[in-house]
């Protein structure tokens, strides 16, 4: 196992408004509780891409920055090999980013990095609240919470597999999917930051970039998590009224 | 613009004059009852009477009258009390003294008063609408970043709407260190530039005109891609100290923090131009002023010396933490998540609380399982104690302690130890 993780937090300057720079700490905590010591770059817009990082994040911005960041890393004509190639997390903007394509916010076609096959256009209506989603495509992943803002869409294409179907929120706004996965590529549009939210997803990444990880548990991190899905999750909600008694509609 | 289910169409059986004037008294009748039933100061009740009734009336109630609106993400309660302090009228100035900031309130306290002078502080998605409806002489500006973006959404959009929304309006006091801010006053018909300064910058990397890159150097910033620039201030804020060409005014304060000294240079400036007072003078009555609807308020309680301090958002928590980074006495932090907190508290991951590292801190509120993982996050030891504020005191040792939350968890906290 290597000892050191090179986390790479894509221009977090652009891509940064959601609270999404939050996904570096839960990386940083669970990898140091392994006895993995992890060197966090942050990499402003349009300075390169390291080549060797081992995992990269890309979190969500407003419709201007998203274009700005998505036309500096075409400039980065290695960008896209690395981001395709290595571990990666991409949240919202990020997702969109990554994708085939996806509009802009006046709804004219943009070219994305091609990393994920997906095409993201506009939804009617900005999805806004908490979102709870089943993972379809990666293993022993527990169920999904986080809090989606978003108008836009993702259509996947063949290459891509959703990342979970969705339980409360809008998700992809095409059929009952949210985000996608492609092959160590993770996007989704959940906020929340969604590493904190769902420490699977971050040991995922880890034992990705660094192999089979001892279990580390975090008891307020699950409080959290059972919070977060007690308010959001309608399964849970029905499983609590049964217990308290009241008559399930 | 946001809309209220009371802004619907007026009776139509009245002339325009009597609707006004049925809506005033009915809105006054109202806000009366609800003082008297339910404490407070009623103008909510009153405004939604007033907009029920006659929608319209918002712009016959401001006719004549010398309004000032201050809006921004940041400072608006303090400011717009600095001013009313700075003005130093001895005629009544009229202003939202609670922090009640949408429509129904600016309706209800232009509809509860005949003050000739009225200064309001409006919450952000509500300036445009107010500016159409009252006509202001001023509108101040203070700053725009992240906050409640699950209502507000995008910085970009409230800009936007504030551009369009401040044509015509005479003069915008501005700062000029936000570029949202100053492309947004640009649209007044003139502009004085307050140079308040800037801690909190990731709001302001993109153009607000061009979707350009934005670059600061040092206190400078312009548009690497259109002609958008930082303008010349007329006035700007040096440490304690507000100055212009010609004047050099030390800001001697009761509230503490360098962005009280912003908020006050801003209300000087304002309170210089539109009312009949130099800025030395609007300095000096500066001092009156010991507390804003509780922010800042010392008081015991519980056997505890209290200060109670408000921060919704990062920009507004990056000023606290550099307020108290010289301080070890214990915290107690608040988080809630209700509508006007904004739904979504992940912003709290984009301040670092690691200067928190090493002191007692405790954490309440319908959040607080949240803000616990965020500080554990920040290698900052927390205690979650469940219930009210007491509840939290009670495991402290007596003596100094602050009290952060953020709206509703501050409104709450001010409550109780009001009861007490």
């Amino acid at each position: 196992m290597p000892d050191e993780v090179g986390i790479v937090h894509v221009y977090p300057d652009l891509l940064g408004t959601y609270g999404d720079r939050g996904n570096v700490l839960p990386l940083v905590r669970r990898a140091g509780a392994r006895g993995v010591r992890t060197r966090v770059v942050e990499v402003p817009a349009e300075a390169a891409l390291p080549l060797h990082g081992d995992i990269y994040l890309l979190g969500g911005g407003e419709d201007a920055a998203q274009l700005l960041a998505a036309r500096s890393l075409h400039k980065d004509k290695r960008a896209s090999g690395v981001l395709g190639s290595r571990p990666c997390l991409a949240v919202c903007a990020g997702l969109q980013i990554l994708a085939t394509r996806f509009d802009d916010a006046e709804g004219r076609p943009q070219p994305g990095l091609g990393v994920l096959d997906a095409t993201c256009g506009r939804l009617a209506r900005r999805a806004v609240g908490e979102i709870v989603t089943e993972p379809q495509s990666l293993p022993d992943i527990p169920t999904l919470t986080g809090y989606e803002n978003h108008r836009g869409t993702a259509v996947l294409g063949p290459a891509a597999r959703p990342l979970g179907r969705v339980i409360a929120g809008v998700g992809n706004g095409c059929g009952r999917w949210e985000g996608g996965v492609q092959g160590r590529t993770i996007a989704t549009y959940l906020h929340g930051p969604v590493l904190v939210r769902n420490p699977a997803l971050a040991d995922l990444l880890l034992t990705w970039a660094v192999g089979e990880l001892p279990p580390f548990d975090d008891v307020d991190v699950e409080r959290l998590r059972a919070e977060r899905l007690d308010a959001a999750d309608p399964r849970r909600r029905g499983a609590r009224r049964m217990l308290l008694g009241h008559r399930v509609a | 613009m946001p809309t209220t289910d009371v802004m619907r169409e007026a009776p139509g059986w009245l002339h325009p004059r009597c609707r006004t004037s049925v809506a005033r008294n009915a809105a006054r009748a109202a806000g009366a009852a609800a003082r008297r039933l339910r404490g407070g100061s009623g103008v909510v009740i009153g405004g939604r009477v007033l907009l029920a009734v006659e929608p319209g009336s918002i712009s016959a109630v401001s006719r004549g009258r010398d309004i000032t609106l201050v809006s921004g993400t940041n400072g608006k309660s303090t400011t717009t009390a600095f001013i009313v302090a700075a003005l130093g009228e001895e005629a009544p100035v009229a202003t939202n003294r609670d922090g009640a900031n949408t429509a129904v309130a600016v309706a209800g306290l232009l509809g509860s008063t005949d003050a000739r002078r009225v200064v309001l502080e409006v919450d952000e998605d509500w300036l445009p609408w107010a500016v159409r409806e009252t006509s202001p002489h001023a509108v101040a500006l203070t700053n725009l970043s992240r906050d409640q973006l699950t209502r507000h959404h995008e910085i970009h959009s409230v800009a936007e709407a504030w551009r369009s929304g401040l044509a015509g309006v005479p003069v915008v006091i501005a700062n000029a260190d936000d570029p949202a801010v100053v492309w947004s006053a640009l649209a007044g018909e003139r502009q004085v530039w307050v140079a308040l300064g800037a801690r909190w910058t990731a709001d302001s990397l993109v153009c607000p005109g061009c979707a350009g890159r934005c670059i600061r150097t040092g206190s400078d910033w312009a548009c690497r891609d259109c002609a958008l620039r930082r303008p010349v201030p007329d006035w700007w804020l040096e440490d304690d100290i507000l100055r212009s060409a010609t004047a050099s005014l030390p800001l001697l304060l009761e509230l503490p923090g360098r962005c009280n000294l912003a908020n006050a240079a801003l209300a000087v400036v304002v309170a210089h131009h539109v009312g009949a007072t130099s800025p030395g003078e609007a300095a000096r009555r500066l001092r009156a002023v010991h507390s804003v609807a509780g922010r800042f308020k010392r008081i015991r309680f519980r056997g505890h010396d209290l200060r109670i301090m408000l921060a919704k958002n990062p920009a507004g928590w990056l000023e606290l933490l550099d307020l108290m980074a010289s301080e070890q006495h214990p915290l107690v932090l608040i988080l809630n998540a209700e509508g006007v907190d904004g739904r979504d508290p992940s912003w709290i991951y984009d301040v670092s609380f690691r200067p928190l590292r090493g002191r007692t801190v405790v954490v309440q509120g319908r959040r607080a399982t949240d803000l616990l993982v965020r500080l554990e996050h920040d290698g900052v030891a927390a205690t979650h104690v469940p219930g009210p504020l007491a509840a939290a005191l009670w495991k402290l040792p007596a003596g100094r302690v602050d009290v952060v939350g953020n709206y509703t968890a501050f409104r709450s906290t001010v409550r109780e130890v009001q009861r007490a």
